[in-house]
């Protein structure tokens, strides 16, 4: 007969390396479509083969109710999650990533949470140890994500919720969990004959924690603490894997753990802050003060500005998370067609944490059929602001702020898009509030800034007639 | 002295996660920031292979809080993979929809 392993593991090595395929392809805007449909029959193919797992068919007395149990489960997991994925705004992705990725994080706490009820702790499985560091970071993934889609989702204040000592009460969380998780591995009956009881209390302590942990962290961090998610649930699922050993989900768990722990390094780095630093510093409930900004904000006419596009040579458009909140990008795409009509050559200015997610511009400019060749990055764009005759700024504040370097500003060494060196700039603003950080913009100030008041979209809606007139 | 089992049991899969770390970075450093959410989707989207743990766990459970638990692995697992596809296909459509401008010189 033959050992169902032989079916299932050479499965799980194609699935695996069709995974790694699929990243690879997604290094390129060409290829990457076909990257995650390769990425997606891995997947289905591992999924299909694990129905013949020995752990599952084997286990007779309940096979019929946990088989019936599976494809209900995967039905309405999936079901609700497909449709709201489909039917979801571009501009809210950020918290359906969140969200999705919290629910991995939660499976693999679950999953722990099964294999501790049943085989215990040390004395009964060796192993236990991995499932209570499992079960801890799953728990952390999944509470910290659900702030965070609250948060992103605008039902909960994306402002950071402080309170004195909260450091030292989240660490004191933390710390008990680890206890209760090790509690249990020494001795599951610790309080009492029912061990479910001391696992309660780990998965409770686990989940507060990701929960405290995220509620001082304000919008515009969530760039990091996305990333930060993605990276914990990865891990998890790899320490799950081995747990189960499963080298599926050691192999893929870590591969994600890895790549997420380099892109939340790399968005920290593009605010020149410590992923510590992000994480306890609850940035951006204090707002700066005595900073001292010379000038005045001097607004202009929707008449005006569109003639100083229209008469342009070169324009750079710098969007940051106000034209997603206004949902603006499509309108952004129409002033970009009219002024490259008249002949005036636009560019997009990108920075890395523009926005509440990694690449969040990108994104919506691409979904509004901005060439992808026309967004550039940081280092890209900065050189070209000083030959550039206008720079438009549409809802973005810290990102282009030039109190980043001035000694003291909580801004300070944030690598910025070198707007005010264009010689015009205008800024389409809602009203005349301060950037998340709390910083007046000393921008807006500038002599060659004029200020572009009202809704984003109806804004652009306005400037695109008026400079197809002229 | 005698290495318990369980210590020679877990090398290789540790082996295996070394080379899974370097692997991880070494493919996503590579990648633009224009296409940063798509490679967070889409790893999102992988580490959707929780399922089959997921599947395993339920599959093995016996008693009724077992059961609870799994079916609830089972179901926050499937909603991951499913919407991590999902999302990561939805982002990537645009990218394909938003092809370069052919150049003008040359």
């Amino acid at each position: 007969m033959v050992d169902v392993f032989e079916i299932i593991e050479p499965v799980y090595i194609l699935a695996v390396l069709l995974f790694i395929y699929a990243l690879r392809q997604m290094s390129n805007p060409a290829t990457a479509r076909a990257g995650i449909l390769w990425a997606g029959a891995g997947m289905l193919l591992a999924i299909l083969v694990t129905g013949l797992d020995p752990a599952i068919s084997g286990n007779s007395g309940h096979l019929v109710v946990n088989l019936a149990l599976m494809g209900f489960g995967i039905a309405i997991g999936g079901g609700i999650a497909f449709v709201a994925a489909k039917r979801v705004q571009m501009t809210d992705m950020p918290q359906m990533v969140a969200v999705y990725n919290g629910m991995g994080g939660g499976a693999a706490g679950a999953i722990a949470a099964v294999s501790l009820m049943m085989n215990g702790g040390w004395s009964t499985n060796n192993l236990s140890p991995l499932d209570i560091a499992a079960g801890l970071i799953g728990s952390i993934s999944f509470a910290g994500s659900v702030i965070a889609f609250l948060k992103l989702q605008g039902w909960m204040r994306a402002k950071p919720i402080t309170f004195p000592g909260q450091v030292p009460a989240n660490l004191a969380v933390l710390g008990a969990a680890i206890v209760a998780g090790g509690l249990f591995v020494w001795n599951p009956s610790f309080l009492g004959s029912v061990p479910i009881s001391l696992l309660a209390v780990f998965f409770a302590l686990g989940l507060l924690y990701g929960l405290a942990m995220t509620l001082p962290i304000g919008g515009a961090d969530m760039p990091v603490v996305i990333s930060l998610y993605n990276a914990l649930t990865g891990i998890a699922v790899g320490i799950d894997g081995f747990a189960l050993n499963n080298y599926a989900m050691i192999v893929a768990g870590v591969i994600v753990g890895a790549a997420g722990s380099l892109l939340t390094i790399l968005m920290a780095r593009a605010m020149n802050r410590s992923i510590s630093n992000v994480l306890f510093s609850a940035f951006g409930a204090h707002e700066e003060e005595g900073a001292v900004i010379h000038g005045s904000l001097k607004p202009i006419d929707l008449d005006d500005a569109a003639a100083m596009l229209a008469y342009a040579g070169t324009v750079i458009i710098c969007p940051g998370y106000g034209m997603a909140v206004a949902q603006a990008q499509h309108k952004v795409k129409e002033l970009t067609d009219v002024l490259e009509a008249k002949g005036v050559q636009v560019k997009f200015a990108i920075h890395p944490v523009a926005g509440r997610m990694p690449g969040h511009m990108n994104v919506l400019l691409a979904e509004a059929n901005v060439p992808y060749d026309h967004l550039l990055d940081l280092d890209e764009i900065n050189p070209e602001f000083a030959s550039t005759d206008v720079a438009v700024v549409i809802g973005a504040n810290d990102t282009v702020n030039p109190a980043a370097r001035r000694v003291g500003s909580p801004l300070q060494g944030m690598p910025i898009l070198n707007v005010d060196q264009a010689r015009n700039v205008i800024v389409l603003k809602r009203g005349a509030g301060k950037g998340f950080a709390g910083v007046e913009n000393d921008l807006f100030y500038k002599d060659n800034s004029r200020m572009l008041y009202g809704d984003a979209q109806e804004t652009l809606t306005r400037l695109v007639q008026a400079v197809k007139k002229l | 002295m005698t290495v318990p089992t369980w210590v020679i049991e877990i090398i290789p899969p540790v082996y295996i996660a070394v080379l899974a770390a370097i692997t991880g970075y070494e493919v996503i450093s590579r990648v633009p920031t224009l296409l940063h959410t798509p490679l967070m989707s889409g790893s999102n989207f992988i580490h959707g292979v929780v399922l089959v743990g997921a599947m395993v766990a339920l599959g093995a459970a016996s008693t009724g809080p077992e059961q609870i638990v799994g079916f609830l692995a089972v179901v926050l697992a499937a909603a991951n993979v499913t919407g991590g596809y999902a999302v990561t296909e939805r982002i990537l459509e645009m990218f394909n929809r938003s092809k370069p401008t052919p150049k003008k010189q040359g």
